[in-house]
């Protein structure tokens, strides 16, 4: 980043060290802005708690309430629904990163930020690790909710936890997307109101809670091109069993193109709030 | 003997949206100094600050600050400075320590060094008892003194106060004067932002006037109060009546009066001498005023004069 003042005709051992130690800070500011950030989150408890209620309800919602109604083929709906809860989890997960960067934009903690001698992108780096660690929070009460409900990862631990890997990767990728979006805010509530609906979009036109070949055919041409869905059959694939590697392959594209996409683009946000 | 400025703006432009809000704006802080920013909300103070401490761009203009260049050396230049003000926040869910230590750490002082000066402003600043309370119980005044212990973690040689005292309780914002003059004491440049007149009076070696993102005016505080006036006269006529006809007879007789309910006010350039001519004026075309108090000018006087367009002098 722009931190990293290079004079021109240094030895090159010494440029090496000096952009070694420029990266050593801004890890160490990332690891700062990051604690406060989960500091806060713990302090302020009742965002935390509704982060976890909400994919409570959805599980409760659709093993209880449509579950019956729904059929899919060759599985037990529940080992079905699980990766499309773990995939809305992390989605919905992202709205807080929006939240909180647009609640720093207003409280003016960022034009705090924006005069010391740290590393600029740890505000966006910090933040976004702190919502990383939410999700592996929340995605671990999630597993736990699942077995009570009859998950039960037909295809073993290794299968759940490869497939976790991928719903957390999702998840950071996402988050980035959603700083952006908080930064041009600042007004947490309007963050929220923004970032909602595009979630909705994505998580149910995807096959998270139901089969896509129950959607027509237009829907599904939307549905099974985008990341959710992408997240949400590479889980399957693992989960429940079959070739998974094809599908693994696009999920984690998926969130490779996404996190560098997204996080140029906040950084050059971040950059720009000043101008 | 004078040294280099510490702060240096000269021609800053800065435009947002059609709104121009700094358009030309020159000044410059002497080392070790303090230099009070004056004006009305929206004249521009606090797009002034942000732009000498990095946060934002100038359209036009050039500032440095310790001599380093706002724009190209901005990396530079945070490590030197230190920001405190109405819209630089502490986090309201971290403790008063937790805050210190956190700002310490990103102004790159070590884990070590950031607990310890954090420790040593909690003890200045007299936040010792609270230290360990979350700050979104603090009062106003407790806010704001752990705002301006954040701007001093890394011992900034210019030190910039963006209205600090706006809000606070007359006795918050005395205790916030004694600090301001114990770093003004300790070598610290200063340049406080305020659209208090008495404060920049106060603290102030220096005082610029801002109105609509242009320089007005500056001065010492006592080169300004005796540019417009080394008195004021306030005559108390006791009705409203009798001051509005007294009012009529000085304004006919060239003097500016400013009523004030029952009473008014004469600004004088000439000295406390001019009181007699005041009083010839009125004689027969007034009642006698009840009381007469002659007063040293404010800054609020010069302020009024200056915004009026020109009419003192």
């Amino acid at each position: 980043m722009s931190t990293i003042a290079i004079a021109p005709g240094q030895p090159a051992a010494s440029r090496v060290a000096a952009a070694a130690s420029a990266v050593a800070g801004a890890l160490s500011d990332t690891a700062d802005v990051a604690w406060r950030n989960l500091l806060t989150q713990l302090r302020t408890p009742q965002a935390l708690v509704f982060s976890v209620i909400q994919p409570v309800i959805f599980v409760l919602l659709f093993r209880y309430a449509f579950g019956g109604a729904i059929h899919v083929p060759g599985t037990n709906y529940v080992d079905f629904l699980m990766p499309g809860i773990f995939a809305q989890t992390v989605a919905f997960g992202a709205v807080g990163t929006a939240v909180g960067l647009s609640g720093d934009v207003r409280t003016g903690i960022l034009v705090r930020f924006r005069t010391l001698p740290m590393a600029r992108i740890a505000v966006l780096a910090g933040r976004t690790a702190a919502d990383l660690a939410r999700n592996l929070l929340v995605v671990a009460v999630m597993i736990g909710v699942g077995f009570a409900a009859g998950f039960r990862s037909p295809h073993g631990a290794g299968a759940l936890l490869a497939a976790l890997g991928l719903v957390i990767a999702f998840g950071y990728a996402i988050s980035w997307g959603f700083a952006s979006l908080g930064l041009r805010v600042s007004d947490p509530e309007a963050a929220q109101a923004a970032a909602v609906p595009v979630l909705f979009l994505l998580v149910f036109t995807s096959a998270a809670f139901v089969p896509s070949t129950a959607m027509p055919g237009w829907l599904q041409a939307f549905g099974t091109h985008q990341p959710v869905d992408a997240l949400v059959n590479a889980e399957r694939a693992l989960i429940l069993g079959g070739p998974a590697a094809h599908d693994v392959l696009i999920s984690l594209a998926w969130s490779g193109g996404m996190l560098v996409v997204f996080a140029l683009l906040a950084a050059r946000t971040y950059a720009r709030m000043g101008r | 003997m004078m040294s280099k400025p510490a702060v240096e703006a000269s021609g800053l432009r800065k435009a947002f949206g059609g709104v121009q809000a700094l358009d030309g704006l020159s000044l410059a802080v002497p080392a070790g100094t303090v230099l009070g920013l004056l004006g009305p909300n929206g004249s521009g103070k606090t797009t002034t600050v942000s732009i000498l401490t990095t946060s934002l761009r100038p359209d036009a203009g050039r500032a440095t600050v310790a001599g380093l260049d706002v724009v190209t050396e901005a990396a530079r230049v945070r490590r030197v400075i230190g920001l405190a003000g109405q819209f630089a926040a502490v986090d309201p869910n971290l403790t008063g320590r937790e805050n210190l230590r956190l700002i310490g750490r990103l102004s790159r002082l070590g884990r070590r060094q950031a607990r310890v000066r954090a420790d040593e402003l909690l003890a200045s600043f007299g936040l010792n008892a609270a230290a360990d309370r979350l700050v979104r119980g603090y009062s106003g005044g407790m806010r704001r003194r752990l705002d301006v212990a954040a701007a001093l973690l890394h011992r900034p040689e210019v030190l910039f106060l963006d209205e600090p005292t706006t809000g606070l309780d007359p006795e918050s914002r005395f205790a916030l004067w004694d600090s301001v003059r114990d770093l003004a004491g300790s070598g610290t440049t200063v340049l406080l932002t305020t659209q208090y007149l008495e404060e920049a009076d106060a603290l102030a070696d220096q005082v610029v006037i801002i109105s609509a993102g242009r320089v007005a005016d500056t001065g010492t505080p006592a080169e300004l109060k005796a540019r417009f006036g080394t008195v004021v006269f306030h005559l108390d006529f006791g009705g409203k009546e009798a001051a509005q006809a007294a009012q009529t007879a000085l304004a006919s007789a060239g003097y500016q009066p400013q009523r004030d309910g029952a009473g008014i006010q004469v600004r004088s350039v000439a000295g406390s001498g001019e009181l007699t001519g005041v009083l010839r004026v009125l004689d027969g075309r007034a009642p006698d005023p009840v009381s007469v108090e002659i007063r040293e000018p404010t800054l609020d006087d010069v302020f009024l004069s200056l915004t009026r367009g020109g009419e003192a002098a």
